[in-house]
């Protein structure tokens, strides 16, 4: 809908609006190569976390004694770190847990985030109070330093969290879609989406607000809607759109951070084959910088660098094509946000 | 103005207050209390009975609250005051009652010291090829620091960190001083090398913001040259250097200010990363230790500290936005 909108404003010679949909398509993603690539990393990422089972030439996490610390070859294209597992199947799997988390927590941020941002800006007054002022003290924290203290908090191995995950849910508490310690990537999940919640709540309360004024509301009121129900069935839907926005801008953010705390040695546990406990792993990263193996760092940050870099290129095009005057001056960038 | 500032000011006390009880709050509620920890596996339950008296764990959870903050008396005649509010941030659990505050008092410099520097790299890379990319629209410049500031916007700070590491230390044979001991000499001792130790984790944390600052100013500098008063300077025949410098950039500095003090509190964050992969003794590596280690009572006091020093930030931003624009009237 909006690129074709976009098309129109973009130039006098915007092609007749009866062209075939594929050949718009096409001329907008000549008018955007930028976000073209971008898309493209994306896909790529993507790709490799849904089929890499398929992709993957060894087991993420086999060690093979023969092969231990192997430069980049045709073997193994990424090399071998010191355990000898192959370098280029745990950057694989490493997109496959970075989705899965990013996909996880902006689902419960996204879920808990709206829930929390109706409920303020539709009742207003007393709930609105008491709630903004818990959000306004948790954005008092910076996001890393948040993040760290949830999981100081439900990650030790006897927190309530988990073992009301292990015991309550039927989430598998071993490996489980060639992940190991699934759990913790649940639990992981769970404390980024409590940190996207409340910045995302923020955003939502006040789309609400304005909305809440619109006739239809009060006619639903006059009409005997329970709260509840004015609040799913006539708010929910139009702030849908902006949640959708939200989440996709919270996307890259959460698989930095998951990369990041991972990074810190207090995410995942060390040996899943994420990217960021890959790259802060303290014996690889005395490898790379006392030894010269720096494929075991470089690789899985490449990864990081082009999911996050492929949201921003999209990012970049999607608000050139819905405000053509910034003309990719852009304000600030999505994923710097954050401070990772 | 002035009523805003003081209302604000009064503002961060009920804030700072239900933050230090929030963060008091969720670490007391953790299963398995610090006495726990520090007693390890197999332990009696009298040992931790003693630990627990010994760090004041088996008091009312007001009166720890109370104590920590410093309204409580720590001891019960009732005369003597210490907590957080006495600058007194209590000891540490594991490392033998080590006191937070000497531990602070070495670590805050460090930090002080590379937000410093990172935000001078921000500036001095972000907002001249912003002016220059403004000016020149579409041409090769404005490719060239479009592209950059993506770049920089998309390699995680720390990554680069760690490549700056250890391409430096394979390819140029060049480590950051004293790497590894967590030594920092202070810059009035050895500015060199106080500056070695510096110069390249300021400049990697510097890079997202920079990007950043550049992509604002760009725009911003855009809309400003359209404006009507540009226009007339153009046809007084000024030139362009005052035109840009004098006429433009002063206004379109303003939300480029406020951008740079957001910036300013997510640099607390980042410098937990940095000063891991450098090695550096700063407080986000202290919180990082601390966290590792679960030595709550020092999570606890250093993430108070942390969001004090954000909320401050902010509010001087706030501040300053209402100072610099005075059509910004806050009621």
């Amino acid at each position: 809908m909006a690129k074709e909108a976009a098309l129109e404003l973009d130039s006098p010679l915007a092609p007749p609006s009866d062209a075939p949909r594929w050949l718009k398509m096409l001329r907008l993603a000549r008018a955007h190569p930028l976000g073209v690539l971008g898309l493209f990393c994306i896909l790529l990422i993507t790709f490799s976390a849904i089929f890499a089972d398929v992709i993957v030439p060894y087991d993420p996490e086999a060690l093979q004694t023969g092969a231990i610390k192997e430069a980049p070859s045709l073997d193994h294209p990424f090399g071998t770190d010191r355990l000898g597992s192959d370098v280029f199947s745990r950057t694989i799997f490493g997109a496959r847990i970075a989705m899965l988390i990013g996909v996880v927590s902006v689902v419960v941020g996204m879920a808990l985030g709206s829930a929390v941002g109706i409920a303020s800006g539709y009742f207003g007054g007393f709930v609105d109070s008491v709630l903004q002022r818990l959000v306004d003290s948790l954005l008092a924290f910076p996001a890393i330093v948040l993040l760290l203290a949830i999981i100081a908090v439900i990650g030790n191995d006897d927190s309530a969290v988990r073992s009301f995950l292990n015991d309550s849910t039927p989430l598998p508490s071993g490996k489980w879609l060639g992940i190991p310690n699934f759990l913790d990537i649940i639990i992981i999940s769970l404390a980024i989406g409590f940190a996207i919640a409340v910045a995302a709540a923020r955003v939502i309360r006040g789309a609400v607000l304005s909305l809440k004024e619109n006739v239809y509301i009060e006619a639903a009121q006059a009409m005997g809607a329970s709260d509840l129900r004015i609040m799913v069935r006539h708010v929910l839907p139009n702030v849908a759109g902006l949640i959708v926005v939200l989440g996709t801008i919270f996307l890259p953010i959460a698989i930095l951070a998951e990369a990041a705390i991972s990074f810190l040695g207090v995410g995942l546990p060390a040996g899943t084959p994420s990217w960021g406990s890959d790259m802060g792993n303290l014996s690889n990263r005395d490898d790379a910088i006392g030894r010269g193996i720096w494929w075991v760092v470089f690789f899985p940050g490449l990864a990081l660098s082009l999911v996050v870099l492929g949201f921003n290129l999209l990012g970049d095009s999607f608000r050139d094509i819905s405000d053509p005057r910034l003309r990719g001056g852009g304000g600030s960038g999505s994923a710097s946000r954050t401070g990772f | 103005m002035r009523s805003y500032i003081i209302r604000r000011l009064l503002l961060l006390i009920p804030i700072m207050l239900l933050v230090s009880f929030m963060t008091h709050a969720t670490f007391r509620i953790i299963p398995g209390s610090a006495a726990h920890l520090i007693c390890g596996i197999g332990c009696t339950d009298e040992v931790v009975e003693d630990l627990e008296a010994q760090f004041g764990l088996d008091e009312s959870f007001f009166r720890q609250y109370g104590e920590w903050l410093g309204v409580w008396p720590d001891d019960d005649e009732g005369n003597k005051f210490s907590g957080v509010l006495q600058g007194d941030f209590g000891e540490s659990f594991l490392n033998s009652g080590q006191s937070v505050t000497d531990r602070l008092s070495r670590t805050l410099p460090v930090t002080a010291e590379l937000m410093l520097l990172s935000l001078i790299f921000a500036v001095v890379l972000g907002i001249p090829p912003g002016v220059l990319s403004a000016i020149r629209p579409g041409s090769l410049a404005d490719l060239i620091a479009r592209l950059t500031s993506v770049a920089w916007l998309s390699v995680p700070n720390f990554y680069l960190a760690i490549l700056v590491i250890a391409f430096g230390s394979n390819w140029f044979g060049w480590l950051p001083p004293n790497f590894g001991t967590g030594k920092a000499v202070g810059f009035f001792e050895n500015p060199i090398q106080n500056l070695e130790t510096f110069f390249f984790p300021s400049l990697v944390l510097s890079l997202g913001i920079a990007a950043v600052i550049m992509r604002l100013t760009r725009s911003s500098m855009l809309e400003v040259m359209r404006n009507d008063y540009v226009r007339t300077a153009w046809s007084k025949g000024l030139r362009e250097r005052t035109v840009v410098w004098r006429h433009a950039l002063k206004n379109a500095m303003i939300p480029v200010l406020t951008i740079i003090g957001v910036q300013v509190g997510l640099l607390i964050g980042g410098s937990v990363l940095i000063e891991s992969v450098f090695a550096l003794n700063g407080m986000g590596n202290y919180l990082l230790v601390s966290v590792i280690g679960r030595d709550l009572l020092v999570v606890q006091s250093l993430v108070l500290i942390f969001a004090f020093v954000f909320v401050v930030i902010n509010l001087v931003v706030d501040i300053s936005y209402a100072w610099l624009d005075p059509r910004i009237r806050y009621g």
